[in-house]
C-alpha cells in the first residue's frame, strides 16, 4: 500500500511537471509565432533603435536558443524584463500583484470552503425542509452567474449606491466585496457537492450502524459523516484555485485591485509579451501545483481509492 | 393423450390436476404494453420534469427572439447617433418625438439606448445571439471530436488506449482559461493586419474560443465515451447476447450505442453553459468579439462606465446571460436525470 502510494506520488509529480514543461513551451511558441515585435508598435524608433532593443532583450537570436535560454532564466525565477513597465523585471511585478491576487484568493477560498460546507451541511441535514430549498434555489442561481455580474452588482449596490464600502482596493475594508465576488461561484458549488455527497454518507450502512448503537447525532455528524463527506470538496480544492486565478482578472478590474489578475489584463492591453509569458507560466504554475496538492491529499483522506 | 403416472411419495404435481387455460384467461394474462425505446423512455421521463420543461420554453424562446428578432426589429446594433445617446427605456430623443407630432410612427427603444446612441435592445438581443451560437457551437465541436477519440480508445484498448489517454491525462491538467487568453492574445495580434474577412468579422477572441475548444474542451467527452464502450465492453448482457448469437452489429446497434447516447447528451448539455460562461469571461476582458459587435460579456463591460446614473445597461445583459446559463444549467440537469436516473441524486 504505501509503496504503491509513493508510486501514486511520483507518477502525479511527473505529469504536474510535464505538464508545466508544456504549458511553458505553448506559451513561448505562441508568443513568438506572433509576427510584430513588441516595439514595431510603438511611433518615432528608427530599424536600430529597434535592433538595439531586440539585442538586449536577446530578441535576435534563433527561437530554439532563445527558448532554451528562457526555461534556463525560469528555472532561476528570471522572468526576463517588462517591455511595458519600462525598468522593472518581470517577476519583481508579478511578486508585487501577487501579494494582492493571494490575499484575495485565499480568503475567497477559505470563506468557499467553510460556508460551502455548512450550508452544504445544513441542506443535507435538513433534507426536503425549508431550509434546504432555499440553500438550493440560491445556489442554482449562483453557479449560473457569471463573476463578472456579481462584482458589479456588488458594487454598484454597496459602493455606489448605499456607500457602505470604500471603492478603493487600497483602503480597510476595501477588499471585502473583492473577496465575497471572487468566493460566491466556488462556494456554491462546494454547498452542492457537499450536500450530494452528505446525503449518500448518511444512507450508508455505517451511518446507521452508528445510530443503532445509540450515538448522539452530533458526534454522528462530525465523526462520520462529515468526515466522509468532504473526500469530493477537497478534490474541487484544484479547480476552484483555478477558477479563483482567473476570476481576479475581472474582479480586480472591476475594484482597482492592484493585483495579478489586473496586471495581467493590463499587459494584455499593453502588449507586454514578457509580461504575458510570465504571468501565464506562473498563474499555470500555481493552478498545477494546487491540482498535485488536491489529488495526493484526495488519497490520504480517503485510502479505500483505487490508486490506479 | 398419456397422462404421466405419478410416482408415490414425490412431490412432484399431479398434472391430472390441471387444465390448460381458456382464451380469456390467457388473454389475461397478456399485458398489452407497448414497447418502448430507450430514447422514448428518457423523453418521457424528461418531459415529467417540469423544471427542465419550463427551462427548455424558455431557451426556446431566447432562441427564437435572438434569430428571428433582428429581421423585424428597425434598429441595427451598429447604427450610433449622438442626438439619443442615454435614452431610458421606451424613452424618445427630441427628434423623434417631433416625428412622432408630425404623426409619424417611430418604433421606440424598448431597452433605451448606450452611450453612443445605438439601441439597447438590439444590441442585447445580437449578444445573446453571440452567447447561444458559441454555446451550441462548442457542443458540436465536442461532441464531434470526443466521440471519435474516445471510441477508438475504448474500441482498440490496450496500448492505443493507454497512449490515447496519456494525452487526453495531459490536456485534460492544462488551464484551459489561461490557454484560450494566450491564445486570443496571439491571435488578436496576429490578424491585427490580417485582410481575412471572416476572422476581421467574428474577432480575434471568437477564433480563439473555438480553436481552443477543438484543442482542448472534448477530452472530457472523450473520456466519459471512453469509459463507457470500454465498461459496455465486458458487460454480460453483451456476453449473452453473443451468446446467442448476435451479431456485432446488433451489439453496437442495441447496446454501445444507446449506452453511449445518454453519457454524450449528458456531457454535451452540461458543456454548453460552460462554454457560454467562457465567451461572455473573455468578452468582458475585452479579448472577445470585435466592436461594433456586441456581446453580453462586452456590454456588461460597456455597461461600467456610467454605472450610476444607467445601471438598467449592465441589468439586461447581465439578466439575459443569467437566464441562458440558468436554463441551459437546470435543462442539462433534467436530461441528465432523464437519460441516467442512476445518477439522479
Amino acid at each position: 500500500m504505501n509503496s504503491k502510494f509513493a508510486l501514486y506520488i511520483v507518477k502525479r509529480l511527473l505529469l504536474a511537471i510535464l505538464t508545466i514543461l508544456i504549458v511553458v513551451s505553448i506559451t513561448f511558441f505562441v508568443m513568438h509565432a506572433i509576427p510584430a515585435s513588441p516595439f514595431s508598435s510603438e511611433k518615432a524608433k528608427s530599424d536600430a533603435t529597434i535592433a538595439a532593443l531586440e539585442a538586449k532583450y536577446g530578441f535576435d537570436k534563433p527561437v530554439g536558443v532563445q527558448f532554451l535560454n528562457y526555461l534556463k532564466n525560469i528555472c532561476k525565477l528570471d522572468f526576463g524584463l517588462s517591455t511595458a513597465w519600462v525598468g522593472s523585471t518581470v517577476f519583481d511585478l508579478v511578486k508585487g500583484g501577487f501579494a494582492y491576487s493571494a490575499r484575495i484568493g485565499f480568503s475567497a477560498g477559505i470563506l468557499a470552503i467553510v460556508v460551502g460546507i455548512v450550508l452544504g451541511s445544513i441542506s443535507a441535514l435538513r433534507r426536503g425542509k425549508l431550509a434546504d430549498k432555499i440553500i438550493q434555489v440560491i445556489t442554482t442561481a449562483l453557479v449560473s452567474l457569471p463573476s463578472f455580474v456579481a462584482a458589479t452588482l456588488l458594487l454598484l449596490v454597496f459602493v455606489l449606491k448605499l456607500g457602505l464600502l470604500p471603492s478603493r482596493a487600497t483602503d480597510p475594508g476595501g477588499l471585502l466585496l473583492p473577496i465575497v465576488s471572487l468566493s460566491l461561484y466556488p462556494m456554491a458549488y462546494i454547498t452542492r457537492l457537499c450536500r450530494s455527497s452528505m446525503l449518500d454518507v448518511l444512507g450508508q450502512d455505517y451511518v446507521r450502524t452508528a445510530r443503532a448503537k445509540g450515538l448522539k447525532n452530533g458526534k454522528i455528524i462530525f465523526k462520520h459523516a462529515l468526515r466522509n463527506a468532504l473526500s469530493p470538496v477537497i478534490t474541487y480544492a484544484g479547480p476552484m484555485m483555478a477558477y479563483i486565478l482567473t476570476g481576479s482578472m475581472v474582479v480586480e478590474n472591476i475594484f482597482s485591485v492592484p493585483g495579478l489578475g489586473r496586471l495581467f489584463v493590463n499587459s494584455m492591453l499593453r502588449t507586454d509579451y514578457m509580461m504575458i509569458m510570465g504571468v501565464t507560466i506562473f498563474l499555470a504554475f500555481m493552478i498545477i501545483l494546487m491540482n498535485f496538492i488536491s489529488d495526493v491529499l484526495y488519497k490520504v483522506v480517503d485510502p479505500r481509492i483505487d490508486l490506479s | 393423450m398419456d397422462k404421466p403416472k405419478k410416482n408415490f411419495l414425490s412431490f412432484q404435481l399431479d398434472p391430472a390436476k390441471f387444465e390448460p387455460a381458456t382464451e380469456e384467461e390467457k388473454a389475461q394474462q397478456v399485458q398489452m404494453r407497448e414497447s418502448v425505446s430507450y430514447m422514448k423512455d428518457a423523453m418521457r421521463r424528461l418531459r415529467k420534469n417540469k423544471i427542465a420543461m419550463v427551462c427548455l420554453a424558455i431557451i426556446i424562446i431566447i432562441v427564437l427572439i435572438a434569430f428571428i428578432g433582428p429581421m423585424i426589429y428597425p434598429y441595427t446594433y451598429s447604427d450610433t447617433n449622438t442626438e439619443r445617446q442615454y435614452l431610458r427605456p421606451m424613452q424618445f430623443s427630441a427628434a423623434e418625438q417631433a416625428a412622432r407630432a408630425a404623426g409619424e410612427k417611430v418604433f421606440p427603444h424598448i431597452l433605451g439606448t448606450d452611450a453612443l446612441g445605438r439601441d439597447y435592445a438590439i444590441r442585447v438581443i445580437y449578444g445573446t445571439r453571440i452567447s447561444l451560437a458559441v454555446g451550441i457551437l462548442a457542443a458540436i465541436i465536442v461532441i464531434i471530436i470526443g466521440i471519435i477519440y474516445g471510441s477508438i480508445s475504448g474500441y482498440f484498448g490496450g496500448k492505443v488506449d493507454l497512449i490515447m489517454m496519456r494525452i487526453v491525462d495531459i490536456i485534460y491538467s492544462l488551464p484551459d482559461v489561461l490557454i484560450i487568453i494566450l491564445l486570443s492574445v496571439a491571435i488578436r495580434d496576429m490578424v491585427r493586419d490580417s485582410s481575412s474577412v471572416i476572422i476581421m468579422k467574428l474577432g480575434a477572441g471568437m477564433v480563439s474560443i473555438f480553436t481552443v475548444f477543438g484543442l482542448l474542451y472534448w477530452v472530457g467527452m472523450a473520456r466519459q465515451v471512453r469509459g463507457q464502450i470500454l465498461s459496455i465492453k465486458e458487460q454480460e448482457y453483451v456476453l449473452a447476447s453473443r451468446a446467442i448469437g448476435a451479431s456485432p452489429a446488433r451489439i453496437i446497434r442495441k447496446h454501445m450505442i444507446p449506452n453511449c447516447v445518454s453519457v454524450i447528451i449528458i456531457t454535451a448539455a452540461l458543456q454548453i453553459p460552460s462554454a457560454i460562461f467562457t465567451e461572455s469571461f473573455l468578452s468582458f476582458l475585452g479579448l472577445g468579439v470585435t466592436m461594433p459587435m456586441p456581446s453580453l460579456g462586452s456590454l456588461a463591460s460597456d455597461a461600467r462606465t456610467g454605472l450610476i446614473s444607467y445601471p438598467y445597461l449592465l441589468l439586461y445583459p447581465a439578466l439575459s446571460i443569467f437566464l441562458i446559463v440558468l436554463s441551459f444549467n437546470l435543462l442539462g440537469n433534467g436530461i441528465r436525470d432523464a437519460f441516467d436516473p442512476k445518477l439522479r441524486s
